[in-house]
């Protein structure tokens, strides 16, 4: 017997899949693009949420990492283009899943950079640090010319997949789509499993973790590693949906973004994410699509959510979180 | 003499011009309950955070399990053996009272880093933590989450993450504060044979159990501790009576 | 590089520090006080910007511009803390970030439904027009100087405000015992109020300066509001102290970096290379100075008491 959430659950991702299926039958490629665009940002969220969610940990600086999986994508698919080397005379690569795996390393090795140093503060202080080492990436990627600077960096042709053509909306919809569950799939293992429960019991009680013998430092930095390795490679899926890197990616609107994806769906909750970019990218493109000043109304609707509906859609749809 | 199992020596402790802790020098045997007693203001939870690592020591040593542990940290020393309980109860209140206890059997395991398996789902976990639970009676509520436990619910779910833990030293903070007449007798019986586990630091208020179950008790005012001897010699203590007991004695 | 240019940049370093100063200590009050992070402190800034522009190119004074600067940016601020930012109090502070977050969208739209796209030009008014020389040949704009004069008074101001006023002996004891006060029969909710509204004028103010000398446009005080972060964190938050020292040391990293840096690689590397490195360094500077200091001091420089 399903639980009220699961079903939820259930749709939401038969939804998601439903809906770019039908709409590629019917000749309408746009809508396909848009769904990609709602999985690859639910996959950067749930990135987040392993954070924030289970951990409690406010970043507000995840756009670094985002951007940092946009931007490895980006060089490496220049690279691979132009045939000339990177560093150390690596060559670049237009294969997808070699620049995953780049991406995924890399956010995770800045991950472990900036976790190492904003863990070691709390509350207000970690969400101002989070956010000035992101800004930090920002400054660079604007300021390095090499790469596009303010104006960004274009990637020619879709990178490759073996076996896939990747050119086709439907079939990259595919491979986000597939990610976004696995990547959803890790979420729940990681947040059943005792890591997870440490990590939970870290943002509830602290003190408590610590006097039963857990670092609770180890627990938040292993956890911010892994969030920003899977919020990286979200990043990587976005550069190749765009065929376009910019430091916008890294700006700290884009972690304010992140976040609100978050708030929209629900903290902590499997599919929360999802819901929330669902929610989002609706919004954006119907709103849009009425008046130019849409984001006005986002402001509003967010504000009314945070204020008053702090559960957000699933919160909403599928009563209390249970924890076992 | 065996060795105590913790032995604390001239610790001090400043805040500011307040001196918390005097040069305190305490220690605590195998298979004792050693009690600390003393006014309100007199330093007991300054002591006891400093003890258990939550405040560092200004000066002196604490050595616990055979090794000086002034540096460690909270988490370290509790890998070492030392259990503690709060004054107010320190739980995660979320998680249901198993899931709270087979959080302290994962830690004594060390096993915190495994990623994949559900925890809900591993049998061994559970089975250890159901059998901590069942020894401070509170298997009917091991599904309830901790916010919703009574307060006499959570004193007992506390000492069972203790028991988890295979502590080799307890460290209680006021265990008996908050609980009606019923529930201090109960657990003035638990505690008595809990002594058997592992030595008890008992940080109390309630006269009758300290009477009841120390071996030892240590008065502290003032951050000094003024006095430390057995039951009879603290209740004839011309010091302490003046100092606190007052009609007690 | 001479002498002259340095002491040009130095200046442009403590006229930044002294903006930078007026919002932060906004900011770090609200934080003390109130216990909250304000994100749409940025939005006061500019507010107060195009009420000072607007106000300006509609009587032909800057001064009356000014003046509207404060009361709009009061105003703005008090309309918004009694709707909005009283129910947040109690808040943690994810909810803080994204309810101020969400204000800083809704004031950047009305702000351009209301103004348009384009920016709005402000100009110096004639009293503080012109240049005088500096030592070493060079000259320095007046308005400039006097910026750094008036976030001077404002500083002092608010030094006397705080320390010897009820309402700065209210504020202060805010700081340190919330609770208390109220038992105290302070009127909280009011005090509340002021002081958010006092740091949103000291922020329109800001906004209203810096608008002679940049441009008046949607979203310019979020870079200023970053920059003020980094203050208050490196000042350590709730400290007007700190914010003013961080304030200064921010503002002058950062422009005499801007200034130096690209010099400095120019030692090591080919000019072109070092006017990039140089650059992309300098834009970090601030970041790696606060990452150091918060390394070593993990609540900043004056840390509150009992935060």
């Amino acid at each position: 017997m399903l639980s009220r959430e699961n079903l939820v659950n259930l749709v939401l991702a038969a939804a998601l899949l439903a809906v770019p299926l039908a709409a590629n039958a019917l000749g309408q490629p746009f809508y396909v693009t848009l769904a990609t665009r709602i999985a690859i940002l639910a996959l950067a969220a749930t990135g987040l949420n392993l954070a924030l969610g289970l951990g409690g940990l406010v970043s507000f600086g995840h756009a670094a990492f985002f951007g940092i999986g946009g931007y490895a994508a980006g060089i490496l698919a220049t690279h691979g283009f132009s045939g000339d080397p990177l560093i150390f005379g690596l060559p670049g690569t237009n294969q997808m899943w070699v620049i995953w795996i780049v991406a995924v390393v890399v956010a995770g090795l800045v991950g472990l950079a900036i976790g190492a140093i904003s863990l070691r503060t709390s509350g207000v202080y970690f969400i101002m640090i989070t956010l000035a080492f992101a800004q930090m990436v920002y400054y660079f990627a604007v300021s390095w010319p090499a790469y596009g600077g303010e104006d960004g960096l274009s990637i020619l042709v879709r990178n490759q997949f073996p076996g896939v053509m990747t050119m086709r909306p439907l079939s990259f919809f595919l491979i986000c789509y597939v990610i976004l569950l696995i990547g959803i799939g890790l979420f729940a293992l990681i947040r059943a499993s005792r890591f997870g429960s440490a990590l939970q019991a870290a943002r509830q009680n602290e003190v408590r973790v610590a006097t039963v013998g857990i670092e609770p430092y180890r627990i938040r930095l292993t956890g911010f590693v892994i969030s920003a390795m899977m919020t990286g490679l979200a990043g990587a899926l976005f550069a190749d949906l765009n065929r376009f890197v910019s430091p916008s990616m890294l700006s700290w609107h884009m972690s304010g973004e992140l976040i609100v994806l978050i708030i929209l769906g629900g903290t902590g909750r499997l599919f929360g994410p999802l819901a929330g970019a669902a929610l989002y990218v609706a919004f954006e493109y119907a709103l849009g699509g009425l008046t130019e000043r849409w984001q006005f109304f986002l402001g509003l609707i967010l504000l009314v959510v945070v204020l008053f509906a702090r559960g957000g859609l699933l919160g909403l749809l599928a009563g209390k979180a249970r924890h076992g | 003499m065996v060795e105590p199992v913790l032995q604390i020596s001239n610790l001090v402790k400043n805040f500011g011009a307040l001196r918390a802790t005097d040069g305190v020098t305490l220690d605590l045997r195998p298979g004792e309950i050693h009690a600390l007693i003393g006014p309100n203001g007199a330093g007991k939870s300054t002591l006891i955070h400093q003890i258990c690592g939550t405040l560092r020591q200004d000066s002196g040593s604490i050595r616990f399990a055979g090794e000086n542990v002034g540096a460690l940290s909270v988490a370290g020393r509790a890998r070492l053996g030392l259990g503690r309980t709060f004054q107010v109860s320190s739980l995660a209140p979320e998680f249901s009272a198993l899931r709270n206890v087979m959080l302290a059997v994962q830690a004594r395991e060390g096993s915190s880093f495994r990623f994949f398996k559900p925890v809900m789902r591993d049998k061994g976990l559970i089975d250890t933590a159901m059998a901590m639970l069942e020894r401070v009676g509170l298997t009917a509520r091991a599904r309830i989450p901790a916010a919703e436990l009574s307060h006499g619910e959570r004193r007992q779910l506390e000492i069972a993450m203790a028991l988890a833990l295979q502590s080799r030293a307890f460290l209680l903070d006021e265990p008996m504060a908050g609980m009606g007449p019923e529930g201090s007798k109960s657990l003035t019986r638990f505690l008595d044979t809990l002594r058997k586990e592992a030595p008890i630091l008992l940080v109390e208020h309630d006269m009758d159990a300290v009477f009841a179950l120390a071996d030892r008790i240590s008065v502290l005012v003032y951050g000094r501790i003024i006095a430390t001897g057995t039951v009879e010699e603290i209740r004839r203590d011309p010091a302490v009576r003046t100092a606190y007991l007052g009609d007690h004695a | 590089m001479t002498v002259a240019l340095a002491l040009e940049q130095l200046l442009n370093g403590l006229q930044l520090g002294v903006m930078l100063f007026l919002m932060a200590a906004g900011l770090t009050l609200i934080f003390g006080v109130m216990g909250l992070i304000n994100l749409a402190h940025g939005s006061l800034y500019m507010v107060g910007a195009f009420a000072c522009a607007a106000t300006a190119a509609w009587t032909g004074s800057f001064w009356i511009g000014l003046v509207a600067s404060l009361i709009a940016a009061a105003a703005a601020g008090a309309i918004v803390e009694l709707v909005v930012i009283r129910r947040l109090y109690d808040r943690d502070h994810l909810d803080q970030v994204l309810a101020t977050f969400a204000l800083i969208l809704m004031f950047s739209e009305g702000m351009r439904w209301l103004f348009g796209s384009f920016p709005l030009y402000l100009d110096i008014p004639p009293l503080l027009q012109g240049a005088v020389p500096l030592p070493g040949g060079t000259e320095y704009p007046v308005y400039r100087l006097a910026i750094i004069a008036a976030g001077t008074l404002v500083a002092f101001g608010l030094y006397l405000l705080i320390s010897g006023t009820r309402l700065g002996m209210r504020i202060r004891a805010g700081e340190s015992d919330r609770e208390m006060i109220g038992a105290l029969g302070v009127d909280i909710r009011t005090l509340y109020t002021v002081v958010f509204a006092l740091g949103a004028a000291l922020a329109g103010f800001a906004g209203a300066m810096v608008g002679a000398i940049q441009s008046v446009q949607v979203g310019m005080g979020e870079p200023v509001l970053i920059l003020a972060f980094v203050v208050i964190v490196i000042g350590g938050i709730g400290s007007i102290k700190g914010a003013l020292l961080g304030a200064l040391l921010v503002g002058v990293t950062d422009t005499m970096g801007r200034f130096l840096l690209p010099k400095l690689m120019a030692l090591f590397v080919p000019p072109a290379q070092a006017g990039m490195i140089g650059g992309a360094a300098a834009s970090m500077l601030i970041y790696i100075v606060m990452a150091v200091i918060l390394a070593v001091k993990p609540r900043g420089l004056f840390p509150a008491a009992h935060a």
